[in-house]
């Protein structure tokens, strides 16, 4: 029955979304004229709600047919297993092609709905186009799910027993990672639709930007902190002991970002000083196209990742079509249309907004060095060579525009919006160079290390002091959220760069073969392998080392790295162990057997790393996740009071109204 | 309309024309080797097994040209070519085995029971010779000219319609 309930609430909301992109149209084209199509038109926004929920509830009867582990579902029986821990037949929904895809267009419904149904400032023609526009775009995720990828299918037997979910995504990690990058994918396509439905009707304006920014911020907020927790997962379940590897599947959720983070500065432009009409509508079909376009990637098989996801070219066709039919559509109607949209306020080079416009172009020329680094595989391939892209091109690549964009990002919010003069921030910009003058002095003095972690050190240093200096010299409580947001995050940025810095400056690595009882030296601590022992969980059995840790003349720690064989299905993990101290991480990981030692004991590949401050780079990142959130609650903080602004005056003149008086205040707009 | 509005549209359509054409490939997992056509690096190994001689480079130069095959016998595609090897043999080939990260026992008791299609079998406890070749799994096969140069890479395990094509290349290596 549940199958069958959710196979037939998606096709209701099909039927749905088919109803809010024609209602929207209609809605287009009557617009004004008194017509018997109103009431179609009046449809758009609750056919958006009702879909949101059947959408929903589809993902949630998913969710309970694998919490019970029903094996007549094809989906359950080839990605889920009786024995497996509870937690992990829930997040086991999510853990494979059709479920995430089920999840990505319940997302993209309910973010729809939520549209829809809250807001109210937009002109209704714009409104009308940007719920069409939304309801085509889940028509085509919907078709993709129904006809090529249905998670409801029914085996014609039930199976006696589930085929097991991937070892490596039975991990905490899978519980958030996906899911939170998937809201902040989809969350872009809220964006996308405000985009196309204000270039099709020609509103772009600070309205529009205002009423866009906090879906922006929302969906980057969700996007940062699904990266960080991805990358931390792949640091700690991989056992690699590196935080980013230039995967294709890590640059398919990098790539989004940059783009978001590009729009969320420039729709602040926007609303602020209208400016930057065409680039922001342009950013805000890139930022979702680059959602799309990951999806793509990882789901098609084109590329070659080390996430081994199903692979399958005819989805990847049907992607693909999808993606032609939007990004490309989108793009015409960009060409079409961007020529009618004025230019703008006009502002100079040293000014807030200078600074914003420049670090956009930074932070979308590295987009385009991620993307071309990601896809040249592809290109390449036609002509039968075969490439791998890695660190060697992305670092340096990436550094020649991260590096000014850092300088201006230190400076920009100093500038005043409009004009200014360079000359009225001398001492800031002095005192700033000096500190990253004085960190490069300092750690080339004490070592020979990289360049660019060197570099990275210095700009850290000052850009945390920079991120700061907006709230010098200001009453601090009468400083809006907004801009405490914008520090948080700017100095999150410098805290996350820090962290990476130090990580590849100063990282100090073992890997030996120890016997039990063996001694092993790793910068300032003493590795000490007590013993191995096999043990077994629920679906596994592994050996497990025992390492004593003791940092000079300290207290010894015990850390318990194993190497892990599932047997539902059969494969070997790494469990690592970790050992977090304010100023560092130790990491252990503990191999194949390695032969024997002299005296006739065996001896086990370990692996140890001392990472220093390695976790600043997530705590960065999460600083910089909650400056988006404080922003979000400081932008619908002065939303709201401005519309309990806008009612009282109204309450008042209507007062003034009816006692008569002509003497009444103005209102306080 | 202008130009530059058009150059997104322009670039996507790039991307998606060749996207497409990809999706129309074949996937080609396998990587050749980057050592194809180039000399067959300096070697020795000792013997994998008792009352069999190892291997070196020099034992491919001279003579005519012959099979370098890359095995090992806790592999099972590895039985699964051994008929074929048989095969090649008996046409006259002579093929040189590399046991890889294998031992003494394990080796024999191999040979016993899938047959032993080698004169000589050198053991690669560390795979050594496998990254030099550019080997990206077991087994791989080699066809190795006299003047000991690398000329054709088999990668996986030979299969009954292999058998004529490595034929084929051993005589255009002669």
């Amino acid at each position: 029955m549940i199958a069958e309930l959710g196979h037939a609430a998606l096709w209701l909301a099909t039927a749905l979304a088919v109803l809010q992109m024609v209602a929207g149209a209609l809605g287009l084209r009557e617009m004004g004229l008194k017509n018997a199509n109103a009431g179609v038109v009046a449809l758009a926004r609750p056919a958006a709600v009702v879909q949101a929920f059947l959408a929903t509830l589809a993902f949630f009867l998913l969710l309970y047919a694998f919490a019970i582990t029903d094996l007549s579902i094809k989906l359950v029986a080839t990605n889920s297993h009786s024995m497996k821990p509870f937690i992990y037949k829930l997040t086991g929904t999510w853990g494979n092609h059709e479920g995430s895809m089920l999840l990505w267009v319940a997302v993209l419904a309910l973010s729809g709905g939520l549209l829809a149904g809250l807001e109210r400032r937009l002109p209704e023609k714009t409104m009308s186009a940007t719920l069409s526009v939304q309801g085509f775009v889940a028509l085509g995720f919907y078709s993709f799910l129904l006809i090529s990828s249905n998670p409801f299918e029914r085996l014609p037997l039930p199976a006696p027993e589930g085929s097991g979910l991937n070892p490596l995504l039975q991990d905490i990690g899978l519980a958030i990672h996906p899911p939170t990058l998937y809201i902040g994918y989809v969350g872009l396509s809220v964006a996308f639709s405000l985009c196309m439905g204000a270039l099709i009707t020609k509103q772009v304006t600070p309205d529009f930007a205002k009423v866009m920014r906090p879906w922006v911020l929302g969906a980057w907020v969700f996007l940062t902190f699904g990266i960080t927790a991805g990358s931390y997962w792949a640091y700690y379940e991989l056992g690699w002991g590196g935080w980013w590897f230039w995967d294709p599947v890590e640059n398919a959720s990098l790539m989004p970002w940059l783009a978001a983070t590009a729009l969320l500065h420039s729709v602040s432009v926007l609303a602020a000083r209208d400016a930057l009409r065409t680039w922001t509508i342009m950013l805000g079909v890139l930022a979702f196209s680059m959602s799309m376009l990951g999806t793509f990637l990882v789901r098609s098989g084109v590329i070659t990742s080390v996430h081994a996801f199903a692979v399958d070219p005819e989805r990847g066709s049907f992607i693909l079509a999808l993606l032609g039919l939007y990004i490309g559509g989108a793009l015409v109607i960009f060409a079409m249309r961007a020529g009618y949209i004025a230019e703008g306020k006009r502002f100079t080079a040293t000014s807030r907004e200078g600074a914003l416009v420049f670090n956009n172009v930074m932070l979308s020329a590295i987009l385009a060095i991620v993307l071309l680094g990601t896809l040249y595989p592809v290109f390449t391939e036609v002509f039968d060579v075969r490439v791998s892209v890695g660190p060697p091109y992305f670092n340096p690549a990436g550094a020649i525009f991260a590096i000014p964009m850092f300088v201006v990002m230190a400076i920009g919010p100093l500038l005043r919006w409009k004009d200014d003069k360079p000359a009225r921030i001398q001492f800031e910009m002095m005192m700033l160079a000096a500190i990253a003058i004085s960190v490069i002095a300092l750690v080339a003095f004490f070592g020979s290390y990289g360049f660019l972690p060197i570099l990275g050190l210095a700009f850290a240093a000052a850009l945390g002091v920079a991120a700061l200096l907006p709230l010098r010299g200001r009453k601090l409580s009468r400083v809006p959220t907004a801009t405490y947001g914008m520090v948080m995050a700017h100095f999150g940025v410098a805290v996350s760069l820090f962290g990476m810095a130090s990580e590849s400056a100063f990282t100090a690595e073992k890997l030996a073969a120890v016997s039990a009882g063996g001694q092993e030296q790793v910068a300032d601590w003493t590795i000490e392998l007590e013993s191995v022992d096999p043990i077994a969980g629920p679906n596994w059995t592994a050996v497990e080392a025992r390492v004593i840790a003791t940092r000079g003349d300290g207290e010894s720690v015990l850390l318990t790295p194993q190497a892990r064989n599932f047997w539902a299905p059969s494969q070997a993990t790494s469990e690592s162990a970790l050992l977090t101290t304010w100023d560092g991480q130790l990491y252990a990981v503990i191999g194949d057997s390695a032969g024997v030692d002299a005296n006739g004991n065996p001896r086990w590949q370990l692996r140890i790393w001392w990472k220093p401050f390695v976790t600043f780079i997530w705590y960065g990142g999460l600083l910089i996740a909650f400056g988006g959130v404080l922003s979000i609650i400081g932008r619908l903080q002065v939303d709201l009071r401005r519309r309990s602004a806008i009612k009282r005056g109204k309450e008042r003149r209507e007062d003034a109204e009816a006692i008569g008086s002509s003497a009444a205040p103005e209102p306080a707009e | 309309m202008r130009l530059l509005y058009l150059i997104p549209l322009a670039l996507f359509l790039f991307f998606a024309g060749v996207a497409g054409y990809q999706l129309t490939k074949p996937k080609q997992t396998a990587i050749p080797s980057q050592m194809v056509e180039q000399a067959l690096p300096e070697f020795e190994l000792p013997p994998a097994l008792d009352g069999m001689p190892g291997a070196s480079r020099a034992d491919f130069v001279g003579g005519k040209p012959k099979l370098l095959n890359i095995w090992a016998s806790w592999c099972v595609p590895c039985i699964a070519e051994a008929p074929h090897l048989e095969r090649l043999k008996e046409e006259g080939v002579e093929i040189i085995g590399i046991a890889v990260r294998d031992r003494p026992e394990a080796v024999s008791g191999f040979l016993s029971r899938y047959g032993n299609p080698y004169t000589r079998i050198g053991a690669d406890d560390i795979s050594e010779l496998m990254l030099a070749v550019g080997a990206s799994g077991v087994p791989e096969t080699y066809v190795i000219d006299a003047e000991g140069n690398i000329r054709y890479q088999h990668i996986g395990d030979i299969r009954e319609n292999h058998v004529d094509l490595l034929l084929e290349k051993l005589e255009e290596a002669g």
